[in-house]
């Protein structure tokens, strides 16, 4: 338990994941309190996969995400003021509130967007890495998509494709059970979503999805295997949904014994414990760390509540770089 | 049927062909730019269905000009994301009616990241596609749907009618920073016309007057154009045409349509989309709009009938707007 087989700053690790946890956490509160408009979708419980693949990658490298996205963008870097200040629709936000939860991009960080279409986001990310091979520039791109989205065209061709020409893209499958609001039995042939890279000769490999470091570690090999020519690879990581499909979801096709399980396997409870353990950090820096994070994020909610709301006109800006 | 209409230009001209046209500009794009690569089924090695974008792999190599699998999501999307990370791409879907299969990345990705993302990326892809039908090729293979283009905020569109256009503005398309729609008509392919031997371009939004006249404003697109030089002919010395070539329709150059209603104060557009929701209606209605006070007229619609197009000659001839149809609706103004 308290070994470490990695190479990464494992304090780091666990900061993101806090971050994540408690951004989401507030996210939900203040939703519930209708302060953010439109509607959530939360990726608690998920932490130690966006974190793991992400750290795993430089900053000129890129990634496609999902709408379950805010964990990726924070994974990635983006700064969780700019992202409140999308949420609440307001002009400092990433998209200027264009885009809202579904949508933050952040192309400088190499965050090539949330999307609100299932699977889409893989042959934008494809293309990324084509860019990135016909340069040669050794850039990668990672491409999150849920269980859901495999049963997706989209997903299907840009592996293909991306499997046909070597390009340097790792699919992260997060099969956190649950596709919309049908089970992952229900839905796909398959027990292991990760069989389908098969079909196309890839390379797969099932990650524990609770397990950062084992996230990190496979994704680590992945993206040299990308940088190295050696083409994608699909990791699908085993994870839980803690929260609805959406915020406010009654949740009823869940079944009772499904949560407490995999709570036990909490991805960020789990890994605290286990770095205070091994005397990485101590109980007191756990706690200074969590009060950090909360001071952070009331600064963001603050800097997203004083923020203007967009101009109507605005809403005709940000079409096309070139005016005809 | 009539020849395309003359350049004004002072030096020197060659006659070439719509396909030879775009050819050039492929070429010259290429080399100017090694940003830009081709990519979509069959354009390398065989040169593209309609033998577009012959000798552009010998020239510039695999890595540049990219056959493809049969995977339009793939070749649009992959497409949209190297145009975000800073390339400049060119992605063939080799029917209009292949859309469909890619139409997600499309409408939900291609048209919408930049204003979704806040206006903060450029999407310098060109999508150019064949529409068009006359060929036997029936409903899967004949389609003309710039005018779902047109419906898509985010995306520019251009139809072209003759060389000199479809040279010129596939340049300015693949340098413009926008997404552009770029459709070839099928039957305009082997039209010639004499085309500027020295590197220029044509703007993205500027309509095209080919023909004054006083009696009446016939706005006509791609193979349409043709057609409509041929009711010309027909009507010589009886009514005397107008004849725009709109070459951009998303934005539209409704202040040239306009100007020209102004003056004849009749208009027929003439677009062979299907005329339910099609492009000669939101042209009619800008028209109106823009000049109603001045018309004297209703603005008379051509274009194809709200069935599918079907595969035996005399039932696709039947469904396919004509010269005969034009000059119909050119009289039903006056």
């Amino acid at each position: 338990m308290a070994e470490s087989t990695t190479d990464v700053d494992q304090s780091l690790l666990l900061e993101r994941m806090e971050l994540i946890r408690r951004f989401e956490t507030r996210v939900g509160e203040l939703f519930a309190d209708n302060e953010i408009p439109g509607f959530v979708h939360l990726y608690i419980g998920s932490e130690a996969v966006a974190v793991g693949a992400c750290s795993a990658l430089e900053e000129s490298d890129y990634i496609t995400s999902t709408h379950r996205g805010h964990g990726h963008a924070l994974a990635k870097g983006l700064d969780p003021k700019k992202m409140m200040a999308e949420l609440y629709g307001r002009t400092t936000g990433y998209c200027n509130g264009k885009g809202g939860s579904m949508h933050i991009a952040d192309v400088d960080a190499g965050m090539l967007g949330a999307n609100g279409i299932v699977a889409a986001g893989t042959p934008i990310g494809g293309g990324a890495a084509l860019a990135s091979q016909i340069r040669g520039d050794g850039d990668v791109a990672v491409s999150f998509l849920g269980d859901g989205a495999t049963s997706n065209g989209p997903y299907h061709e840009a592996l293909h494709l991306a499997a046909l020409w070597d390009l340097p893209q790792i699919y992260v499958v997060e099969n956190n059970h649950y596709g919309e609001m049908t089970s992952v039995h229900d839905q796909h042939p398959v027990s292991d979503l990760v069989k389908q890279a098969d079909a196309y000769d890839v390379p797969g490999e099932i990650v524990n999805g609770q397990d950062v470091e084992e996230m990190y570690e496979a994704s680590q090999e992945a993206v040299e295997r990308a940088r190295d020519g050696d083409g994608p690879t699909v990791i699908e990581a085993k994870t839980y949904r803690y929260k609805g499909h959406y915020e406010g979801d009654p949740q009823w096709y869940k079944e009772n014994e499904d949560l407490p399980d995999w709570r036990t396997a909490d991805p960020v409870e789990t890994y605290s414990e286990k770095l205070i353990d091994a005397g990485v950090i101590s109980e007191d820096e756990y706690e200074e760390l969590g009060e950090s994070i909360e001071k952070e994020l009331d600064e963001a909610v603050e800097f997203a509540k004083d923020s203007p709301l967009p101009e109507p006109d605005a809403a005709y800006e940000g079409l096309y770089a070139e005016e005809l | 049927m009539a020849t395309t209409p003359t350049v004004d230009t002072d030096g020197e001209t060659e006659e070439i062909s719509v396909t030879e046209a775009l050819r050039e500009a492929m070429h010259e794009e290429m080399a100017r730019d090694e940003d830009v690569f081709l990519q979509g089924i069959d354009v390398a090695d065989r040169g593209g269905s309609f033998s577009v974008s012959e000798g552009l792999l010998d020239e510039f190599g695999p890595t540049r000009v990219r056959d493809t699998p049969i995977s339009e999501s793939a070749i649009v999307g992959t497409g949209l994301g190297a145009a975000a990370a800073g390339m400049r791409p060119v992605v063939e879907i080799m029917y209009s009616d292949f859309m469909g299969v890619a139409f997600d990345q499309i409408m939900n990705q291609v048209a919408l990241m930049r204003y979704m993302f806040g206006g903060k990326l450029d999407i310098p892809l060109t999508i150019r596609t064949v529409d068009g039908g006359g060929f036997s090729a029936a409903a899967q293979h004949s389609k003309t749907l710039h005018s779902l283009a047109m419906h898509l905020s985010g995306i520019r569109v251009v139809a072209v009618s003759t060389p000199y256009d479809a040279k010129g503005l596939l340049k300015s398309a693949i340098r413009h920073d926008d997404p552009v729609f770029f459709f070839e008509h099928a039957n305009v392919f082997n039209k010639k016309g004499e085309v500027p031997v020295e590197e220029y371009t044509v703007p993205l939004g500027e309509a095209a007057v080919l023909e004054e006249g006083e009696d009446v404003t016939v706005v006509a697109t791609q193979a349409m154009l043709y057609e409509a030089m041929d009711a010309m002919e027909q009507l010589e010395g009886d009514v005397d045409v107008e004849l725009i070539s709109p070459r951009t329709l998303d934005p539209l150059d409704i202040d040239t349509i306009a100007a020209s209603v102004d003056k004849t104060g009749r208009a027929v557009v003439v677009d062979e989309t299907p005329l339910m929701a099609g492009a000669q209606g939101e042209i009619a209605a800008q028209i109106n709009e823009e000049a109603f006070w001045r018309l004297d007229a209703p603005v008379e619609r051509v274009g194809v009938p709200n069935v599918p197009i079907p595969f035996s000659p005399p039932l696709e001839q039947e469904v396919i707007p004509h010269s005969g149809d034009i000059v119909t609706a050119i009289r039903n103004t006056l």
